[in-house]
């Protein structure tokens, strides 16, 4: 019992992260029709932006984790306007290969930085694990759950509440409607871009205290935020909350009852399977295009 | 309001419009008929905004339009009811109109939004009954004046609609084409793009026969009724009846 709670807290951790990073997929192929394969560059980004803020720069956890956010976004519309928006023929499969090219591109500029050793930094708050009937949760998984939570409600409301949001989406159902009712769509898109990988940041200057850094840690983790997406439904944000946290326990599970050697292929396994029986994710209703 | 002159439309090498000149007066509702391909949809998109690549000159309100994009343009004062509708069908009714209205917001109207909405859903009763409900549940019919109150968010000055009978009941149709000549009424400038040539000429003042991308003839609504041209290509009328009668 004490082992199986212990699994999950450490699954809920790993799966917060994956769902912060499967709802930056999840909200750019909501506006823009586009899975950028970069996303996971931008979480190490993020962590790396955060490790140089703090045990660098010496500034305070709470700003640097606002300016790395900020930064990491600014990042992101900056990939859009110079790499996807002046593409002449914009077709899902050209934009895509774009995407692993900036990802390459991201992953070197990262190492020529940071270098090639992993970094890391104390956790925000500096609290001793909490004890739950024997299985020990970290301090900074509460953390990550809560901004989870946060960020969850946040992205809701802007799609439900604001005109902005709305308009996100409608540029997402019919670019040519959007267009004609006057709704400025390159811009949608360049906002878009800046939250899907503020998201990333954010995913990863949360996990920058509780895991070590370097500039190749965005691959798999981009891969499981991905995988988390499809899981739970790609363009569904209750689906990348979802798949994501799925994801996280099934392989946390996967580690603690089969072999650790079972972590990453949990996530692959649990993609083809999905792919398999049923394409559109779990929330997800809409057809899934075939690019 | 609106002049055109030796417009010249392309689609990479293909010229869709090919030297087409028409005019537009405030107040007016004025018709395109023509075949399918006759190059009406292409002209409007040109108008618009949707299409950049043409050559020639498109004043609206004595300014050109060269180089607009759709959002300038329906600040500046034009809408378009597109073909096929192109609503947000995953939105609501009640949003779909929001939306209408974004340049609107954006120019901080919040007060004549309020006031168009009630507008339109009077005009509409239909979407008032409806505003919960998403946009695409609702019939062609009731799709077709979600279009249409969609684009009058905007506070448009000249209303470009493109086939809005297609595919409707001949009942809707009527509907609809009374609304048209509501709008007129009030002030507002039509374009009225329509295969149904009968009941587009009815509700015009004036229209242009489109035939392969050139306006190949042009008048008073009721002289074009009444050609016989005009009434063997595109009023359905058959050779034995035409020639029985004239």
């Amino acid at each position: 019992m004490q082992e199986l709670l212990q699994y999950l807290f450490s699954g809920m951790t790993n799966g917060a992260v994956y769902a912060v990073i499967a709802l930056g997929f999840s909200m750019l192929y909501n506006s823009t029709d586009l899975i950028n394969f970069a996303h996971g560059e931008f979480v190490m980004l993020g962590a790396l932006c955060m490790v140089s803020l703090t045990a660098g720069a010496g500034i305070a956890l709470v700003p640097a984790f606002f300016v790395t956010v900020a930064v990491v976004a600014a990042a992101g519309m900056l990939f859009e306007r110079l790499a996807i928006r002046p593409v002449r023929n914009p077709q899902p499969v050209v934009l895509i290969i774009i995407t692993v090219g900036a990802s390459i591109f991201l992953r070197g500029t990262g190492m020529l930085i940071w270098g090639k050793d992993a970094h890391s930094i104390p956790p925000f708050l500096d609290i001793a694990p909490i004890d739950i009937a024997g299985a020990r949760l970290l301090a900074q998984s509460v953390w990550i759950l809560v901004i989870v939570t946060a960020l969850t409600a946040g992205l809701h409301l802007f799609y439900k509440k604001t005109l902005t949001g709305k308009a996100m989406t409608a540029c997402a159902v019919n670019k040519k409607g959007a267009w004609i009712v006057g709704i400025p769509f390159k811009w949608m898109v360049l906002l878009a871009f800046g939250l899907s990988t503020g998201l990333g940041a954010v995913a990863g200057a949360s996990i920058a205290p509780i895991t070590m850094s370097s500039y190749d840690m965005g691959t798999i983790l981009g891969l499981k935020g991905f995988c988390g997406a499809m899981l739970g439904g790609l363009g569904s944000l209750w689906g990348a909350i979802l798949g994501g946290f799925l994801l996280g326990i099934l392989e946390a599970m996967g580690v603690g009852f089969v072999s650790s050697g079972f972590k990453d292929a949990t996530a692959f396994l649990l993609l083809l399977l999905v792919l398999y029986v049923r394409p559109q994710g779990i929330l997800g209703t809409a057809e899934v295009k075939r690019f | 309001m609106l002049r055109i002159r030796n417009l010249k439309c392309f689609y990479g090498r293909i010229m869709a419009v090919k030297g087409v000149s028409l005019s537009v007066n405030a107040g007016e509702i004025i018709c395109l008929i023509g075949a399918n391909g006759a190059g009406k949809t292409t002209l409007l998109s040109a108008v618009c905004g949707l299409l950049a690549d043409w050559t020639g000159q498109i004043d609206f309100e004595k300014k050109s339009v060269k180089g607009m994009e759709p959002p300038a343009l329906v600040r500046a004062g034009i809408s378009l009811v597109p073909e096929g509708r192109q609503i947000f069908a995953p939105l609501s009714v009640f949003d779909n109109l929001k939306l209408g209205a974004y340049t609107m917001y954006k120019k901080k109207a919040h007060a004549a939004v309020e006031e168009d909405m009630e507008s339109v859903m009077e005009l509409f009763p239909i979407l008032r009954q409806r505003r919960r409900q998403l946009a695409g549940t609702l019939s062609g019919g009731e799709q077709q004046m979600l279009a249409i109150a969609r684009a009058l968010m905007a506070r448009p000055r000249l209303l470009l609609l493109d086939e809005p009978s297609m595919g409707l009941a001949p009942m809707v149709v009527e509907k609809i084409l009374e609304v048209i000549s509501l709008l007129r009424s009030r002030g507002l400038t039509i374009v009225l793009v329509e295969q149904n040539a009968l009941a587009a000429l009815d509700v015009s003042d004036r229209g242009y026969v489109f035939e392969t991308g050139a306006v190949v003839l042009q008048g008073e609504a009721g002289e074009l009724l009444a050609d016989k041209d005009v009434k063997r290509a595109y009023l359905g009328k058959d050779y034995g009846d035409f020639y029985d009668a004239g």
